[in-house]
């Protein structure tokens, strides 16, 4: 009973913050380096476009949400920033997408390079199997860290940069299956921090979240954003008002608008970026 | 308008529920036949063969006297057999099955030598040692010892475990992978530290139901020409050896009435070595299942 009281007592100092406050903070006092810029990025799934010369700078230290109905691309182009569509066998591409300045498509550039600078929460949350500690042990284990003391240094830090370490602490032991969805899917923050990343790339991370979890979620991603370069594809427009600094809308597979949120949200330049924000479709 | 006649429906109702009670009697005649025959077979087994199942009968080798008869060679012959076949299979086997399903891309190659290993495991095992004569026997000049029974018997049963071993790993979700990719793991480091753990379970049961049947199998001894009566233990890899299977079908061909009584003996063993074995892979199956 009390423990529920507690959880109550959190879920109510949590504060949604409105755009205008959101871009108050973002405003750039002097223009920050790009961390993704693609350039002409085109790809197939077999012999269909999926995405169509597509154009995009992304600057460090933002939240960048990408917004766009079901099949549009958005999925597509944030697993090919770390290169996790090439999962797909059929995947084909051309153009460039350069991380830091160098092109990540290109055949010197290792995908587990890669992959370690630039981190992923999925849709799902995917924790594996293991016990809390393991999850979190995981990514600097496979990077070679073997010292316990330094793994739990680790484990503790990122489990406090996903604002969950309150709630495991004492349970590290415990298999992280036994959490909640929305504990789940801190924990696969937490993971994902604990290969001290540059950038997060987050693949509707709160879609199979319930709206208290979502909310934790979503203030979590204000936080990170300070030392992280954040990446969020979400179908909630709301979501993306919220959180992010600038919104791509994509649509068939191109970048209709990409701009400051505000501007998105207030006074979109096209007429289709308008009709989807405003309900019409999507 | 209805359709449907409540008088006609309640008409049809008892005739349409005596059809249902009839297939279900059927059915429950299946299942007891299959369940008699079992119990038919134990009970001879037992009542024939409980008689001869005594510390000499584990002690002492085979004999022209049904008195004198035993089991050791056979049964130690059966073990130090399985201890060849099962490392062997299974580096083989998971070693295949991990090629196919985490590394090889899709093409027609690889669907064609899926395809044959599927057509593998229905090949009769008896042509496995016509094989095992050929090559192992023959040609590697192994004889008729423990390393060539056991090579050959490892082929028997590789598309089991292949296909068993697949299917445990393809069982594991594709986001577990995904999330181990995304923090830059390698293909190996995912292998060994997400796939394989979570396929375990069910790539041990698919092996040990295999190496039960190979436990169990006469055919391709008995093409490979593996005595059926040793009077010595194998003492090398190279030695000659014979099995439990053999050895009771030696037991059973024979004029005498009393080495039916033996060759029950002889079956008693090898059913226990077997149920011991099930219920090893069920015990492996029920602890580290996971599920997601």
């Amino acid at each position: 009973m009390v423990e529920l009281m507690n959880k109550t007592n959190k879920t109510e100092t949590i504060k949604i913050k409105t755009p205008s406050e959101l871009i108050g903070q973002s405003t750039p006092a002097v223009d920050k380096r790009s961390v993704f810029n693609t350039k002409n990025f085109n790809l197939w799934y077999g012999d269909h476009h999926a995405l169509k010369d597509i154009n995009l700078d992304i600057k460090e230290n933002e939240v960048t949400a990408i917004i766009g109905p079901s099949g549009c691309g958005k999925s597509t182009y944030i697993k090919a920033l770390n290169r996790m569509v090439e999962l797909v066998p059929i995947v084909k591409t051309n153009g460039e997408i350069n991380y830091r300045g160098r092109n990540i498509l290109g055949a010197s550039y290792e995908v587990e390079e890669l992959r370690t600078r630039v981190g992923m929460v999925f849709q799902k949350p995917n924790p594996f199997p293991k016990s809390i500690y393991d999850n979190i042990a995981y990514g600097p284990r496979i990077h070679g860290i073997k010292n316990k003391k330094i793994l739990d240094e680790i484990v503790e830090k990122s489990l406090r940069g996903a604002a969950i370490w309150d709630e495991v602490k004492d349970r590290l032991n415990q298999n992280a299956y036994g959490l909640s969805g929305g504990q789940q899917q801190r924990i696969c923050i937490a993971r994902c921090l604990a290969i001290e990343p540059d950038v997060i790339l987050m693949d509707e991370p709160t879609s199979a979240l319930d709206p208290i979890s979502t909310l934790k979620v979503e203030e979590l991603v204000q936080e990170l954003k300070d030392n992280y370069s954040i990446i969020i594809v979400t179908h909630n427009m709301q979501q993306a008002a919220r959180i992010s600094d600038k919104t791509a809308f994509f649509l068939n597979g191109e970048v209709v608008e990409f701009d400051h949120t505000d501007k998105i949200f207030s006074t979109p330049k096209d007429q289709r970026t308008e009709d989807y924000i405003s309900g019409r479709f999507g | 308008m209805k359709y449907i006649d409540d008088t006609v429906v309640m008409k049809r109702m008892k005739s349409r529920l005596k059809y249902n009670s009839l297939w279900k009697l059927i059915f429950l005649i299946a299942t007891s036949l299959a369940l008699l025959t079992l119990v038919i077979l134990l009970v001879r087994i037992v009542t024939q063969g409980s008689g001869h199942l005594n510390l000499d009968f584990f002690n002492n080798f085979g004999s022209r006297f049904p008195d004198k008869a035993g089991i050791k060679a056979a049964l130690i012959g059966s073990v130090l057999l399985m201890l060849i076949i099962a490392p062997v299979s299974m580096i083989l086997g998971v070693g295949t099955a991990i090629y196919l399903e985490e590394y090889a891309k899709k093409s027609k190659l690889t669907s064609f030598i899926q395809m044959n290993i599927s057509n593998l495991a229905g090949v009769p095992s008896i042509v496995f040692g016509l094989l095992g004569l050929t090559i192992f026997v023959r040609m590697l000049v192994l004889g008729k010892s423990l390393l060539a029974a056991g090579f050959t018997m490892s082929l028997l049963i590789l598309p089991v475990i292949i296909v068993a071993s697949q299917e445990a790993i393809r069982a594991v979700p594709k986001e577990q992978r995904e999330a181990s990719y995304g923090m830059g793991a390698t293909k190996w480091q995912t292998i060994t530290r997400v796939v394989l753990p979570a396929a375990i379970p069910g790539i041990l049961t698919g092996t040990i139901l295999a190496l039960s049947r190979a436990v169990g199998e006469t055919a391709p001894l008995v093409v490979l020409g593996i005595p059926v009566i040793l009077q010595f233990l194998p003492d090398s890899l190279l030695s000659q050896f014979t099995t439990l299977p053999l050895q009771i079908y030696d037991w059973a061909k024979r004029p005498q009435e009393e080495f039916q009584y033996v060759a029950s003996a002889g079956i008693i063993v090898l059913m226990i070595l077997l149920v011991i074995m099930n219920s090893i892979a069920i015990f492996i199956r029920n602890k580290f299942q996971k599920r997601y």
